[in-house]
């Protein structure tokens, strides 16, 4: 399987670097941390925007940094979005997208331009000069121009992040419309959960400039260890696939690795995959399978981690159905916990009372 | 009373010519450069600023006489020694008027900033291809103001001229040493003509130069 080798040891100006980590070649990587761990300086170095002379860099089989050998950004295939669209003022809309389909690696007809412009909804921008653009707007444009030089990786440097409310949902549909149509793999810089959660498949999670964790995102988010976990607003993702609908209540049935959930509304067609996100305060936890409760979702679970994350709470993870199922988190009172003494390997009832749509 | 005024059209056309061919590349490599000295060649361009012209052109003078090294070489490029021809006015006019261009177009180019150029890095342009397709159009303001300002102030140049190209009719006899030929005689009438030429021209000039610039500026941003 192809992949993405990711080795970055040195100082940038003051800041010390200090990263490796490979990721499939393929969906969207997210480059998650808080501001300043240095994953910008990261997407940077990958770009040969910045250079760490201590570095190892290899895309699927092109090596572009190594002991003795360093491209310059010009001649990697590389597609980058900053966070401010940065388009040129000089040139309209259509001038800005050819720039770098003009200077692409790879010819193409027309057609690889029509499809980007339909993808990203343009056509009606074209001859607009980058002035005239709202944040949104200059932001897919942007994004265009980056597909249009036909890069092997496409690098966005958290291109929301600049944006108001209103334009982040604008965009947001365009992003996900991206994660399914592409067929190179995208690096995405976030310091947002909420965006990871609905955009990666791989999470790096970096901390000081170092890689705590990487994987799966599902993985990650679950992994105990990790400050995310500890974070009130903790929760992971789950992927679901969609096995009924109740016209009658307005309930969708969700199939979770043998176990079942209920949601409300029509969330998809019958046998369509989608992430759902489950947050740990959502989660509470029973010895025996409650009878008398309103709330719908039920689940068998094992236990398979106990950790508390202060003087009151604590973080119960675990799995559906079994140690191989999906994995979720529960947040407990460390009064709770003293109560029923959970331990690895026990089993016993998840309540799930609420589950959001993280559309993909 | 013509022959003066064509001459220093000519002069500052080809003194500004000149200095946007070699100024860009010099102002682009102070902009960008990150070499220790650049600020010491920075201070050799802005010296015409500060040095009285009749020193200017009286060290000209000594270096482009035949008798020099440089003066030499220049001589046997040319066909005839530079003091005292129209050649020679306009080495001495680029010199003297180089950073009234070179410095608004490197503001220009600071003005840049790094970001245009790493994004035509990450759409594959080469470096020279981005010095042509972005930072040029995108210093253009600059080299507008740089050009006109160039243009006017060798128009209104006279102690270098005097100090290396004396007053040849036809050759090196500038408006402002036309002018100062005509008070000296004692004709007035010549003198204004010429002189509030000058003052219409210049008048004219400023105003160009700061109204446009200002479109091309709201135009970007």
């Amino acid at each position: 399987m192809s992949n993405i080798t990711v080795r970055f040891k040195g100082a940038i100006g003051s800041f010390p670097l200090d990263v490796d980590f490979t990721a499939p070649a393929r969906g969207v990587t997210a480059l998650f941390g808080q501001s300043g761990c240095g994953k910008s300086s990261v997407l940077r170095c990958i770009a040969g925007l910045q250079h760490v002379e201590n570095g190892f860099l290899q895309i699927n089989d092109i090596v572009w940094q190594d002991a003795t050998n360093f491209v310059p950004a010009y001649g990697r295939s590389v597609g980058y979005v900053f966070q401010e669209a940065s388009l040129f003022p000089h040139m309209n809309v259509h001038k800005n997208l050819e720039f770098g389909l003009k200077r692409s690696a790879v010819k193409t007809n027309g057609a690889k331009f029509v499809d980007v412009v339909d993808l990203l909804g343009l056509e009606n921008l074209l001859n607009r000069t980058s002035q005239r653009l709202s944040g949104g707007e200059r932001q897919r444009v942007a994004i265009g121009r980056a597909l249009l030089s036909q890069p092997s990786i496409l690098l966005m440097d958290e291109p929301m992040a600049a944006l108001d409310q209103m334009s982040k949902d604008e965009i947001i549909p365009y992003l996900e419309r991206l994660h399914g149509h592409l067929d190179i793999p995208m690096i995405y810089v976030s310091h947002d959960m909420n965006e990871v959660q609905r955009l990666a498949d791989t999470m790096v999670y970096l901390e000081d400039g170092m890689v705590r964790a990487t994987g799966p995102i599902e993985n990650v988010l679950t992994d105990t260890s990790l400050p995310i976990t500890h974070a009130r607003e903790a929760s992971v993702v789950v992927n679901v696939s969609v096995t009924s609908f109740s016209r009658e209540d307005g309930l969708t049935k969700l199939d979770v690795g043998g176990a079942e959930l209920l949601v409300p509304g029509h969330v998809g067609d019958v046998g369509k995959n989608i992430r759902i996100r489950i947050a740990a305060n959502d989660v509470s936890l029973a010895l025996q399978e409650p009878s008398q409760t309103t709330i719908l979702n039920v689940l068998p679970v094992v236990v398979m981690d106990v950790s508390a994350i202060n003087d009151t709470q604590v973080n119960v993870l675990c799995g559906i159905g079994g140690e191989g199922g999906a994995q979720i988190l529960a947040r407990i009172t460390k009064r709770s916990q003293d109560t029923f003494n959970f331990s690895t390997s026990q089993h016993i009832f998840a309540q799930v009372k609420g589950v959001s749509m993280v559309d993909k | 009373m013509w022959e003066p005024v064509w001459l220093t059209m000519k002069l500052a056309f080809m003194t500004t010519l000149v200095l946007l061919i070699i100024g860009t590349p010099l102002a682009w490599w102070l902009s960008r450069s990150s070499q220790w000295w650049k600020e010491g060649v920075a201070a050799v361009v802005a010296l015409p600023l500060v040095l009285p012209p009749t020193v200017l052109g009286f060290y000209l003078l000594i270096l482009l006489s035949p008798t020099s090294p440089i003066g030499q070489m220049l001589t046997s490029v040319f066909g005839h020694s530079l003091p005292f021809s129209f050649a020679g006015l306009v080495v001495g006019s680029v010199i003297y008027s180089m950073p009234f261009v070179v410095q608004p177009i490197r503001n220009a180019f600071d003005a840049i900033g790094e970001r245009p150029f790493e994004v035509a890095a990450t759409l594959r342009a080469t470096p020279l291809d981005t010095f042509f397709s972005v930072a040029l159009p995108l210093a253009r303001p600059g080299m507008l103001t740089g050009s006109v300002l160039g243009f006017a102030h060798t128009v209104g140049e006279f102690g270098v001229v005097l100090m290396i190209g004396g007053n040849i009719p036809g050759e090196t006899k500038v408006l402002s040493v036309a002018i100062y030929d005509h008070v000296e005689a004692l004709e007035y009438g010549q003198a204004h003509i010429l002189s509030f030429g000058m003052l219409a021209f210049s008048f004219v000039v400023i105003l160009f130069m700061m109204v446009s610039e200002k479109r091309l500026r709201r135009r970007w941003s």
